[in-house]
């Protein structure tokens, strides 16, 4: 499989990157070349294997589910971009 | 530089709990050593004097009340994807300009309750993605060891910074994270050792994501008996991660030294590359030399899909870096561009804050991930990654322990690989299996190539049997001998 420029330029849409229209040709020359490599998985028999999602073999403890953190809106807020009143600021999105 | 910053961890500890010096005298000088190199090897991307001093200082109190914990008083630098409360925090990358966390990393309030004193952020490819730390938003740190005509070679990636800090004697030890090699890669480019436990051993809360069934944080060292100690210092079951094994620390410390005598050592025939240097092969074959000397069984085993563990990899890992990397949108933290309304927002901020690499692989976990493209990509990588996992079962039923060479050449010149992809990811070939695999490995310097530049052995071993890691590698260790340090210039 390989992509063309227009299916870069849904991808990046789909990522949130705004890509220049003058870089989509250099990205999907790049993107084709890691997608030609990939290919390669195909001539591994995957019939009858189990998808691995996670290499921890042991059952994970589930803990009490608690309030453990919380109560600490300054320092949530202290990295903001922007923020006012005890909240971030955002750009407007609802009209 | 003084020969201070010269011993190792063990015998600076040592020295500090017999107070023949003082962790303050020992902060300053690992301070003034780094400050020093900055502008020569760009290995450093945050500083923060009064905290280091502040620690070294409650060291100190400690250590004259003989109540030194196990690094008491020692200078740990911290690759930047760790969270050090007030300290910036960038992952390297520029969208995470001004980043002063309000919190600490688990691995690192680990070395701080065991006594470390917090030195210095170091650089690394940009959110750990890259083989050469030529990724960073900060440019290229440059290996303390020169290539034969003098030209500046990578100290190799992601954690760049941390394998340059300790092979140039700047610190006693430092952290790093290995997704697909990026602490056994960098180690084997500096001639130190560097270790990759078992997935979940040390955990990853508050270490910034890159692919989180991949991400190991882990220990640079000097000696394979300091990165004992410094990984026994890190790890440990996290209730903030959930991944985190609840599972006891086992003396790691204990192992080095002891006998190897009767283990069944592993050579896998799919780890001699095509176009490998003599060199590498030779030094392997010294190696499995060194440990039939020392009483081992070497076995010829075969790891069949290795070939296929490099392309899944490079599924998964932008898959869930992709994911993981969603959160940067310039809206709690970070850098944020404008734009005419919310979506242009996101797509500035993200297209001025990230690099070239780190946009790929967004754009390639993306599309893996995309309806009708999912079943191809990631579910087939998924099960080619249960494959490499049962190449390496089968063999540890086998063998105790496997030995291969670390990377599939030495350091390389800054800028050789840059413009293709693909051959700097093929760095990663030896090291990215046990990633997938989740197993412990680590890499031990062995010797040097014709051009005097370090070149590394890994060991890995079964999950949760880090114990045997360590004793292979400290009887690697051992019969290399290995003493050489590159000439200072910085």
């Amino acid at each position: 499989m390989s992509v063309t420029a227009d299916d870069v330029r849904r991808i990046a849409r789909l990522a949130r990157i705004a890509e220049p229209e003058d870089r989509l040709d250099t990205l999907t020359g790049e993107l084709n070349g890691i997608l030609d490599w990939i290919e390669m998985l195909n001539e591994v028999d995957v019939e009858g294997v189990e998808a691995m999602t996670t290499p921890v073999k042991f059952p994970l403890p589930q803990r009490v589910d608690e309030v453990t953190d919380g109560d600490c809106r300054d320092k949530v807020l202290a990295n903001a971009p922007k923020s006012d009143e005890g909240f971030f600021v955002v750009p407007k999105s609802v009209e | 530089m003084s020969d201070l910053l010269k011993l190792s961890l063990d015998e600076i500890t040592t020295k500090l709990k017999a107070k023949e010096i003082s962790a303050t005298e020992v902060a300053k000088e690992a301070l003034s050593a780094c400050q020093a190199a900055q502008s020569a090897l760009n290995a450093f991307t945050a500083f923060d004097e009064d905290k280091t001093l502040a620690m070294a200082a409650a060291s100190d109190e400690k250590l004259a009340k003989g109540e030194g914990s196990l690094i008491e008083g020692a200078p740990i630098a911290i690759k930047d994807l760790f969270a050090v409360e007030g300290v910036s925090t960038t992952a390297s990358s520029h969208i995470l300009d001004g980043f002063k966390p309000t919190y600490e990393s688990s691995v690192s309030a680990k070395l701080w309750d065991n006594g470390g004193v917090f030195l210095c952020k170091t650089s690394m490819d940009e959110f750990a993605m890259g083989s050469s730390n030529e990724t960073a938003f900060t440019g290229p740190v440059n290996n303390p060891w020169k290539g034969a005509n003098g030209e500046m070679l990578t100290p190799g990636g992601s954690s760049g910074g941390s394998a340059a800090a300790v092979a140039a004697d700047l610190c006693y030890g430092a952290t790093g994270t290995d997704t697909g090699g990026s602490i056994r890669q960098p180690a084997a480019f500096t001639g130190t050792v560097g270790v990759k436990a078992t997935y979940g051993r040390t955990s990853r809360w508050g270490t910034i994501a890159f692919a989180s069934s991949l991400d190991h944080p882990g220990p640079f060292a000097k000696t394979v008996k300091d990165s004992a100690i410094l990984l026994q210092a890190m790890s440990g079951h996290d209730p903030k991660d959930s991944t985190s094994l609840p599972q006891d620390v086992p003396d790691f410390v204990a192992a080095v030294g002891q006998s190897v005598k009767g283990l069944k050592i592993g050579v896998p025939k799919e780890y001699r590359v095509d176009g490998m240097p003599a060199e590498i092969e030779e030094a392997w074959q010294k190696g499995i030399d060194w440990l039939k000397a020392a009483g081992c069984e070497i076995v010829d085993i075969t790891l069949p899909h290795t070939k296929y563990a490099l392309p899944a990899y490079y599924i998964v890992a932008p898959a869930e870096a992709s994911s993981n990397l969603a959160r940067y949108d310039g809206m709690r933290y970070g850098l944020r561009e404008d734009g005419e309304d919310l979506t242009a927002v996101y797509e500035n901020t993200r297209a001025a804050g990230f690099g070239h690499e780190v946009q790929r692989r967004i754009m390639i976990g993306t599309y893996v991930l995309s309806a009708g493209y999912y079943d191809a990509y990631y579910l087939r990588a998924q099960k080619v990654r249960t494959r490499i996992l049962q190449d390496f079962d089968q063999a540890f039923e086998k063998v105790d322990a496997i030995l291969t060479p670390s990377a599939p050449s030495a350091a390389f010149a800054l800028g050789s690989k840059s413009d293709d992809p693909i051959a700097m990811y093929l760095n990663d070939v030896f090291t990215v299996t046990a990633n997938l695999a989740g197993v412990p490995a680590m890499s031990v310097p062995a010797g040097l190539d014709k051009d005097g530049l370090p070149l590394g052995l890994q060991i890995i071993t079964r999950a949760l049997d880090e114990e045997t890691m360590f004793k292979v590698g400290a009887a690697v260790e051992d019969a290399a001998g290995f003493t050489a340090k590159p000439q200072k210039w910085w």
